[in-house]
């Protein structure tokens, strides 16, 4: 969609709908500069900064995950915002069937398919680091794997209900109520699938266990708000660019209205004169508007 | 007096297209309206917007005293739409179709016969499968799944298109009954010199507007 | 409203029993899938013993998504969804009315099915309630998710395609709960049967309840 340069579609009606010409402002390339500037210092941290991953047992074997260990600086932040960004979709969800304004809605879907990306992006990670780490790609007993692959599903039909055109409120209160099943859903999975195979390959946390060396750890926390700062960046993009699309769209609303209305005027003379020669005008309009 | 149908400024949208662009209209309990303009002038929508099928985008609207923006289930009950397809299930017959609606309406037995037999389909006619019908008996079917939901508003869509004459003639007795029984109706149809028996108010539509100009009362 | 729930299915019952698609189609379609499963598995028997639960309702699964889609399609034909959000019938009513009829259809077919795997999979029921139970319960749990995604997507375009990729995540944990059950009751593996009966039931109770306070929401619209 080219949200750009469609200066000359704002003039058309002459109307007063504000339409922001960009989806950028001052505090979005602040955003993105830090974002971009911070992943950038994330790399150095993450490659030459953090050590290996390993440990000497008792035995003195060398163990530990070695350089995979730097993949948890993309994988960890990647799952939070995955989730993050479904649950900011779950409640923008609840406050568009609450107030029904289309600010709802649009924040539902930014958020969603930010969601996928990332939730996307936590799967591959993760896949990659569990074939060094627990020698596997893949392990269907593991809770949060399975749980976040269906809820990656889940969102993946939401999106491709927001694909269908229909009418924007139809599609707005559909789309509301999937968000809404599919997190009950996930809850009902992950509870399922806890139950199916009790296990996980998933490590406790290390960050509280205090385990984890000081530099992984900085760098960890490091990424978190990189992370953060690419969210909401990207956020506040896809939302004002949904935002514009649903300006554009009441434009074109707008536009078309004029026109139908034109068109009822055009018809005005031939209407009157095509009447049936036993009626007669009256002014029946107005006496409506009396009874107001 | 309440009116039965209430529009200011109403428009309602079908995707992008605005098929009704802002429609006034007043129509009192009792009156038989036409609906009158060339095709996709809007009729079929704003008889399916009195019905509670079409969202309001703009403006206000009431039917038969409810808010069409918050009471759109209330509306939906106590009209009757006719639009251009017949609302039958293919696989059950014309008793258990009329049947079907009529029971959803909470009518009665009796109320369900008597609206076969006023649309004389009985016998063989009753039983048969919908899919077997002929358009005008598919029709009058409809009108019998209609009549017993005795509704207060009749919305009706070229209730005469397929139907030969001995079916018009029906069609014709049943609004006239529905309206001296304090029914209104609102239709719209092609066919005016048929309609004048019914002696309606002419409301025309063109542009998705009803034309104030245009707006007058059969004499 | 207990009679319009009743009202519904008697309705579309009587359509399916009228038409036949179900026994005409989605029951061959059924079997032809336990065939393909034997093919697939390359006449192991062990094997299909073992596998016999899981293929089961993995092809149960399957023929309800044709059930499902075919018992909107029919309220979809020729204005009959208009009339039926004209009709006054409320909209819990109309939800576990088509809940219930879509039930139906789905223990029938478990019924055929099951014959089916006796037969061709050479399994024997250890526990029959359990056996019983789990099929009511689980034909319940994919009649209700189905029921709230059928009317999700219905009148929506590309629904056929549609309806499998917001249905069968969703109803993931119906699998896996109907499954051990089944295990259990045909003796195959060691699992804890009635436990895995709970969450059929926990599932189906959650989405009915879903279903019902959303239904009016989705019928709201034209």
């Amino acid at each position: 969609m080219n949200v750009t340069t469609p200066v000359s579609t704002f003039e058309l009606t002459g109307r007063g709908v504000q339409v922001l010409p960009t989806s950028s402002s001052k505090a979005t390339k602040v955003l993105g500069w830090l974002s971009l500037l911070g992943f950038a210092v994330l790399v150095v941290l993450a490659f030459a900064w953090v050590p290996q991953d390993t440990r000497i047992t008792d035995q003195g074997d060398v163990v530990g995950q070695f350089d995979a260990v730097r993949l948890m600086f993309v994988h960890v932040p990647a799952a939070i915002l995955a989730y993050s960004g479904f649950g900011i979709t779950f409640l923008a969800s609840l406050g568009y069937l609450r107030w029904r304004t289309v600010w709802w809605d649009i924040m539902a879907v930014s958020a969603a398919e930010i969601g996928v990306m990332f939730g996307v992006l936590t799967l591959v990670t993760g896949s990659i680091w569990g074939r060094p780490t627990w020698q596997t790609w893949w392990e269907w007993g593991d809770v949060r794997l399975v749980t976040t692959l269906v809820m990656v599903l889940v969102f993946i039909g939401y999106l491709a209900v927001r694909r269908i055109p229909v009418q924007a409120q139809v599609q707005a209160r559909r789309c509301a109520l999937i968000a809404l099943v599919g997190v009950v859903n996930i809850i009902i999975v992950n509870r399922s699938v806890d139950w199916w195979e009790n296990r996980t390959l998933h490590q406790q946390s290390t960050l509280l266990a205090r385990k984890i060396r000081d530099e992984t750890l900085f760098t960890l926390t490091f990424s978190l708000l990189v992370g953060a700062a690419l969210f909401a960046w990207l956020l506040l993009h896809r939302f004002r660019m949904a935002y514009l699309q649903s300006q554009l769209e009441q434009l074109e609303v707008e536009q078309a209205l004029v026109e139908r209305r034109a068109e009822s005027q055009l018809h005005d003379c031939q209407a009157a004169s095509a009447l049936p020669t036993q009626t007669h005008l009256s002014d029946a309009p107005q006496e409506g508007e009396d009874q107001r | 007096m309440q009116q039965a149908v209430r529009l200011r400024a109403a428009v309602t949208l079908l995707g992008r297209f605005p098929a009704l662009a802002g429609v006034d209209l007043d129509i009192l309990p009792g009156e038989v309206v036409l609906l009158k303009g060339a095709n996709g002038a809007g009729k079929t929508t704003l008889l399916r917007l009195c019905a509670g099928l079409c969202v309001l985008s703009d403006g206000q609207a009431w039917v038969l005293g409810h808010d069409l923006n918050t009471q759109r289930q209330m509306v939906r009950r106590r009209v009757a739409l006719m639009g251009h397809s017949t609302g039958l299930y293919d696989e059950l017959s014309v008793t258990e179709n009329v049947s079907f609606w009529g029971r959803a309406a909470r009518a009665s037995h009796k109320e369900i016969h008597d609206a076969l037999e006023l649309l004389q389909l009985t016998g063989r006619l009753a039983r048969t499968r919908a899919r077997q019908l002929s358009a005008g008996q598919r029709r009058r079917a409809c009108f019998a799944s209609l009549l017993v939901r005795r509704p207060e508003l009749w919305l009706l869509d070229e209730p005469h298109a397929g139907l030969d004459q001995q079916s018009r003639d029906i069609v014709d007795s049943l609004v006239l009954s529905a309206a001296q029984d304090g029914a209104t109706v609102v239709m719209a149809s092609h066919e005016l010199e048929r309609i004048q028996k019914l002696q309606p108010r002419v409301v025309s539509v063109a542009g998705g507007m009803v034309d104030p100009k245009a707006v007058a009362h059969a004499s | 409203m207990l009679r319009d729930v009743w009202l519904v299915v008697g309705k579309d019952l009587l359509i399916e029993m009228r038409a036949r698609v179900g026994i005409n189609q989605i029951v061959p379609f059924a079997v032809i899938v336990l065939l393909l499963f034997a093919f697939a598995l390359d006449t192991d028997q062990a094997a299909l013993r073992t596998y016999a639960p899981g293929l089961f309702w993995v092809t149960v699964l399957l023929a309800s998504l044709l059930a499902i889609g075919r018992s909107f399609a029919v309220d979809l034909a020729d204005g009959t969804s208009d009339r039926l959000l004209l009709s006054g019938i409320e909209p819990v009513a109309a939800f576990l009315g088509k809940v219930i009829a879509i039930a139906v259809q789905l223990v029938v077919l478990e019924l055929l099915l099951s014959l089916g795997v006796l037969l061709l999979f050479d399994v024997s029921v250890q526990r029959f309630g359990l056996l019983v139970s789990a099929g009511l319960v689980g034909a319940l749990g994919l009649a209700v998710a189905g029921t709230l995604y059928g009317a999700l997507v219905a009148g929506l375009g590309m629904r056929e395609s549609l309806l499998p990729v917001l249905l069968l995540p969703v109803v993931a944990p119906v699998m896996l709960g109907a499954t051990r059950a089944f295990q259990d009751a045909f003796g195959v593996a060691g699992a804890q049967g009635w436990a895995w009966l709970g969450l059929l039931v926990g599932f189906a109770a959650i989405y009915g309840l879903f279903g019902a306070l959303s239904y009016g929401t989705l019928l709201e619209e034209a």
